[in-house]
C-alpha cells in the first residue's frame, strides 16, 4: 500500500480521500489556499501545506506550488479529486516524472481521452456510438456553419480540449451561429488554453446516463452499473441516482458493455465514467472522465463498494479487488448537489458565512460535507456545499428519505439550492423517472 | 440625475466592459462578476452614459456595493 497521499484538491472530496487513506492505514497530507485555512480537509488530514493565495490559479490549480508541497512532506502519491487539476494530463505526467504515484489512470490516458476529438474517434473506431457532428475540431465559423447545415440545428459548440460543460453553448439557429461560436472560443481559450472547437447535433430531450468503470495495471476492466445524470443546469448535474429508472428494455447492458468496450480500448486504468446521451432506445457516447466523479456516492451506496480506497489500491499495484459477478446493484440511491446558489434568482452564487449548519440524520442518510459550521464559503472556488446521499430498498424509499432529509437540514447565512431539490423529489417527473436534461431549463422544478 | 450601478452579488472583478463616457443602454453589461465559477454581468439598470468605473479587476466587491456610475 502507498505510504503517504497528497490530496491536490479541497472540500468535500479531499475529505472523502483523507477518510479513504484513513481506512487503509495510509499517511493523508492536506493542501490549503490561505482562503481556506482552518476548514474541515485541512484539520481533518495528517498534515496540512499552505500552498498558496485564495485564487485557485495561485493554489490549487498551480501545478509547480502542488508538486513542492509534495516534495516538502514526503509524500508518494497524488490523489487529484475531480475538477481543478484532475484531468490535466501535464500535471500527472509532471507527478509521475517526479516520481509520484498518480491515483488515476496514466497521463497517457488522461491525453488520449481528454481530448474530446480524439476521444470521439476512438469509440467510432471500436463501434461504440457517437453524437453526429464534425469529424474533428472545426477550423472556423464558416466550417461551424457548414457542418451545422448538414447535420441539423439545434447544435453544441463543445471545447475540444475541455470538460464539465465549460465554454460549451447551444446554437438554436444558423443566425445564432456566429455570436455563439465566438463566445465559445473565448471562453474555450481562457478556460484550457486552446480556442479548438467541435460541432454536435443537440438532441432534443436527452438523457445523461453514465457508467462508472475500473481498471486496472492487468489488464482487467469492470463496471459498477450506471448512473442517471439528467437533473442538470447550464451543464452541471444537480441529481444524481443509481440505477437508472426506466431504461428502454436491454440498454442497461448495451451501456454497460460499450463502456467496457470503449474503457478496454484504451486500456483502462483505476476509476472511470463513460458518459453517454440517452434518448429513447439509442445511446451516444459523450465522454469519458477520467477520474473519480462527483456522484460516486451512489454506486458505492447501491454496490456496497468502497471506490475510493481501491483507487488507493489499485494505483499501489494490486489487482482488481472484485470479479464482475461479484459487483451487484441493490435497492437504490439518489445524491443531490447542496450548492451555495439562489435557486430563487436563476442559481445565482451565494458565498457568505455559514451561521448554522444542522445536516439531516436518518437510515439510510450519508453527508458528504466540505463545510460546516462557522466556515465562509468563498466566491474563489465552486459552489459544492455538500453532498445528501439517500438510500432506501426501492427508489421509492430513497426518494422519500431524501425528501424528508432535505427538509430537515438547516442552513443559516447562505442561499442553498435545498429548496430547489425538495421540488425536484416532490415533482411527478421525478417521482415516475421521467427525467432528461432540459427539464430545469424548461422550469419544471421552479416555485 | 446619475444613478449607481450596484453588484447584484459578492464576486471578483472579472473584467471591465465599458470605460468613462461609454453610452451604454439598459441591460448592457457594464462589469463582469465572477464568482463561484461563474462570470456574472452586472448590467447598466437604465441608458445612459457611464461616468465613473468604481472597481478594478480582480478586486473582491460584496452584494450592494457601486461598480460604476451613470450619468
Amino acid at each position: 500500500m502507498l505510504e503517504s497521499v497528497l490530496i491536490a484538491n479541497r472540500g468535500e472530496i479531499a475529505r472523502r480521500v483523507i477518510r479513504a487513506c484513513r481506512a487503509l492505514g495510509v499517511r493523508s497530507i492536506a493542501v490549503y489556499s490561505e482562503a481556506d485555512a482552518g476548514l474541515p480537509h485541512v484539520t481533518d488530514a495528517d498534515e496540512a501545506v499552505l500552498i498558496g493565495p485564495a485564487p485557485a490559479r495561485e493554489s490549487y490549480l498551480d501545478a509547480q506550488r502542488i508538486l513542492e508541497a509534495a516534495r516538502r512532506s514526503g509524500a508518494r502519491a497524488i490523489h487529484p479529486g475531480y475538477g481543478f487539476l484532475s484531468e490535466n494530463w501535464r500535471f500527472a505526467r509532471a507527478c509521475e516524472e517526479a516520481g509520484l504515484v498518480w491515483i488515476g489512470p496514466p497521463s497517457r490516458i488522461i491525453q488520449h481521452m481528454g481530448d474530446k476529438v480524439g476521444a470521439r474517434r476512438e469509440m467510432l473506431r471500436v463501434g461504440v456510438p457517437v453524437v453526429p457532428g464534425s469529424e474533428g475540431s472545426v477550423g472556423s465559423v464558416d466550417e461551424a456553419r457548414r457542418i451545422a447545415g448538414e447535420i441539423g440545428y439545434p447544435v453544441m459548440l463543445k471545447a475540444a480540449a475541455g470538460g464539465g460543460g465549460i465554454g460549451m453553448v447551444r446554437v438554436a439557429e444558423e443566425a445564432a451561429l456566429g455570436p455563439a461560436y465566438a463566445t465559445a472560443e473565448r471562453r474555450t481559450q481562457a478556460a484550457f488554453g486552446s480556442p479548438a472547437l467541435f460541432v454536435e447535433r443537440c438532441l432534443t430531450q436527452p438523457r445523461h446516463v453514465e457508467v462508472q468503470i475500473f481498471g486496472d495495471a492487468q489488464g482487467r476492466i469492470v463496471h459498477l452499473h450506471e448512473r442517471e445524470c439528467s437533473i442538470q443546469r447550464r451543464h452541471q448535474k444537480l441529481v444524481e441516482e443509481s440505477p437508472a429508472p426506466n431504461l428502454a428494455p436491454g440498454l442497461k447492458e448495451r451501456l454497460t458493455a460499450a463502456a467496457l468496450t470503449g474503457a478496454g480500448s484504451v486500456g483502462y486504468v483505476n476509476a472511470g465514467t463513460v458518459e453517454f446521451i440517452v434518448q429513447d432506445t439509442e445511446f451516444y457516447f459523450l465522454e469519458m472522465n477520467t477520474r473519480l466523479q462527483v456522484e460516486h456516492p451512489v454506486t458505492e451506496e447501491v454496490t456496497g463498494l468502497d471506490l475510493v480506497q481501491e483507487q488507493l489500491k489499485i494505483a499501489s499495484g494490486a489487482p482488481l479487488s472484485w470479479r464482475q459477478e461479484d459487483i451487484v446493484q441493490r435497492g437504490a440511491s439518489i445524491e443531490c448537489r447542496i450548492y451555495a446558489e439562489d435557486p430563487a434568482r436563476n442559481f445565482m452564487p451565494s458565498p457568505g458565512l455559514i451561521r448554522r449548519w444542522v445536516p439531516p440524520e436518518g437510515p439510510g442518510i450519508r453527508l458528504e460535507s466540505g463545510v460546516t459550521e462557522g466556515c465562509q464559503v468563498s466566491v474563489h472556488y465552486d459552489p459544492l456545499l455538500a453532498k445528501l446521499v439517500a438510500t432506501g430498498a426501492t427508489r421509492k424509499e430513497a426518494r422519500a428519505r431524501m425528501e424528508a432529509a432535505l427538509g430537515a437540514f438547516v442552513i443559516e447565512g447562505v442561499k442553498t439550492a435545498i429548496p430547489f431539490h425538495l421540488r425536484v423529489m416532490r415533482s411527478a417527473e421525478f417521482r415516475e423517472g421521467r427525467v432528461h436534461t432540459q427539464l430545469v431549463e424548461q422550469g419544471a422544478f421552479n416555485a | 440625475m446619475p444613478e449607481d450601478v450596484k453588484a447584484h452579488i459578492t464576486g471578483v472583478v472579472f473584467q471591465i466592459t465599458s470605460k468613462v463616457g461609454d453610452a451604454v443602454a439598459a441591460g448592457d453589461p457594464v462589469i463582469v462578476l465572477e464568482s463561484m465559477k461563474m462570470e456574472i454581468p452586472v448590467e447598466a439598470p437604465r441608458a445612459g452614459k457611464v461616468k465613473e468605473i468604481k472597481v478594478a479587476e480582480g478586486q473582491t466587491v460584496q452584494e450592494g456595493e457601486t461598480v460604476a456610475v451613470l450619468d
